[in-house]
């Protein structure tokens, strides 16, 4: 996966600016940074939720069916009456699509996704009856049926407890076995040093890639809390000449 | 005396048994979209709408006097035209949808208006504002009823896409683009249904069998598939009790089933088995787990 000086944002103004770099496939990689400093905005541009600004994403041959993205919690409406099977079946949608039968062995895959994160019997409970760490639970289970080749992960591991978060720390790792490539943004850096390789250290721009040893050191953790959070409304046009075009 | 009051009026009178077969083909497509309404806080969607087709119905009305299939034209055509809108203009910039909703149901209200205020009587404003249930020929029964059938179809086509979109908009959109086909599918099934209970019920009233019947059931359970069920059978309860209700007492027929499905409503909120008052005030002891 490459950008080439990407630029993404809202509303014109910058959340990440001018990136340039290149994702291994199967690359297990941390993306932290204070808050602000673009680590959603870029998930969401590599999941293609949004379009860059300037700059380019390849995917190298991920389509949007290869991606599994799972958001910050608060983006799903946990009053709605659907029960925690249902949902999680909802990972099944590529081959199922919006009218597809859920037959027996889907059933047994669901289930068995169910298991994998420990939350047998709660198929038909409501998902509003679950817990914070219940609810990431189920919606790794439902990262889990997708089956994708690149899974992008919005800061899996907030408010979660100690068990729930090694719970799917291992899944994550077994996903990293299988051979796919893995992005989480994360703010624990303990988490990071014990299992992410590679961290990408976010302030807008990069303050470190690389290994995640040489990236988590004093200095770079320092700089990259004093970025500047400025958005102002009368910025003006970025002047960084746009590479990409110029090559072309 | 019984048999007298609930059953005989169906027996002896043409009318009232096609009144019923009305309301209850109503309910039974109106029901399941008012129950998506609510569960999207999207019930006051469903009121705007009815607003927005009035113009089309009055155009309709204007070019063709009371002929029921140019007025559920002109009102399916004005009604689309502001969901489309509405929903186009709240994908492609920042307005949320209930604000371009807001804006144009209003403009297409006031043109409604207009055209009617410009050439129409007032009986013919009361016939387009209320309804005439009672009034059903064939034709009329005919179009409820393809209606009705549309919308069971549709909806089983995008029941899909339009639950999990209600859910996890996001996740819908990452995975596949039914997203937007499901929700304008599903706004265009909201007006299909006004323009139903348009002629049953007016434009005023269309709502309240999609409404009501959906916080209905919002009180007796906590799944989706049954909530549905309920509605619809609340539906058609109050349907038939209001036109009982409206045959001996003489209260205009369109209110009667709607105040009908008020007072279920309320005995809902007070004895209802999902968060009813009664069972707030008084839960019983605490569980063990």
């Amino acid at each position: 996966m490459q950008f080439q000086n990407l630029t993404l944002g809202y509303d014109r103004h910058p959340a990440v600016h001018h990136l340039s770099g290149e994702i291994a496939e199967g690359a297990l990689l941390a993306v932290i940074g204070p808050n602000g400093a673009g680590k959603s905005t870029l998930l969401r541009g590599i999941a293609g939720l949004i379009r860059p600004l300037s700059g380019t994403i390849r995917l190298g041959g991920i389509g949007a069916r290869d991606i599994a993205y799972l958001p910050q919690i608060a983006e799903i409406d946990r009053s709605f009456p659907i029960s925690v099977f249902d949902l999680v079946g909802a990972g099944l949608w590529h081959s199922t699509g919006g009218f597809g039968g859920i037959g027996r062995r889907e059933r047994q895959r669901i289930s068995n996704a169910l298991a994998a994160v420990g939350l047998q019997g709660f198929e038909s409970r409501p998902i509003g009856t679950l817990s914070g760490g219940q609810m990431q639970r189920m919606l790794f289970a439902r990262v889990l049926l997708q089956d994708a080749r690149l899974i992008v992960l919005d800061e899996p591991f907030n408010a979660i407890d100690a068990r729930t978060t090694a719970d799917l720390l291992e899944l994550v790792q077994r996903w990293h076995a299988e051979g796919r490539t893995l992005l989480a943004a994360l703010h624990d850096l303990e988490i990071v040093r014990a299992h992410f390789p590679q961290t990408l250290l976010l302030a807008r721009q990069v303050v470190a890639w690389g290994p995640t040893f040489n990236v988590l050191n004093t200095e770079n953790l320092l700089q990259a809390r004093r970025m500047c959070e400025a958005f102002d409304d009368h910025a003006a046009a970025c002047e960084v000449p746009d590479q990409a075009s110029h090559a072309a | 005396m019984i048999y007298d009051a609930l059953i005989a009026p169906f027996l002896d009178f043409e009318f009232m048994r096609r009144a019923l077969v009305a309301i209850c083909a109503l309910a039974l497509g109106a029901a399941p979209i008012g129950v998506f309404l609510m569960l999207r806080r999207m019930s006051l969607v469903g009121d705007a709408m009815a607003h927005a087709i009035l113009p089309g119905a009055a155009v309709g009305f204007l070019l063709s006097g009371l002929n029921l299939i140019a007025m559920t034209i002109g009102g399916l055509v004005a009604g689309f035209a502001v969901a489309l809108l509405a929903g186009l203009v709240s994908r492609a910039t920042e307005l949320k949808e209930d604000a371009s909703l807001a804006t144009f149901y209003l403009v297409s209200l006031a043109l409604g208006v207009t055209i009617v205020s410009l050439k129409g009587t007032n009986i013919d404003l009361l016939h387009v504002l209320f309804g005439d249930i009672l009034g059903m020929d064939d034709s009329t029964l005919l179009v409820i009823a393809i209606n009705a059938t549309v919308t069971l179809l549709v909806m089983a086509l995008i029941f899909r896409p339009l639950v999990i979109e209600s859910v996890d908009p996001l996740f819908l959109r990452a995975v596949s683009r039914s997203g937007a086909i499901a929700h304008l599918g599903f706004l265009a099934l909201v007006v299909i249904n006004l323009v139903n209970g348009f002629h049953a019920l007016g434009t005023l009233l269309a709502v309240g069998l999609m409404i009501l019947p959906a916080a209905i059931a919002r009180f007796w359970s906590r799944d989706l598939s049954l909530m549905i069920a309920i509605a619809v059978t609340s539906g058609m309860l109050s349907g038939y009790a209001g036109l009982v209700l409206s045959f001996q007492t003489r209260v205009p027929s369109g209110p009667a089933i709607i105040l009908v499905a008020a007072i279920i409503y309320l005995a809902s909120i007070l004895f209802g088995r999902v968060g009813g008052i009664l069972w707030r005030l008084f839960p019983g002891r605490h569980l063990e787990a």
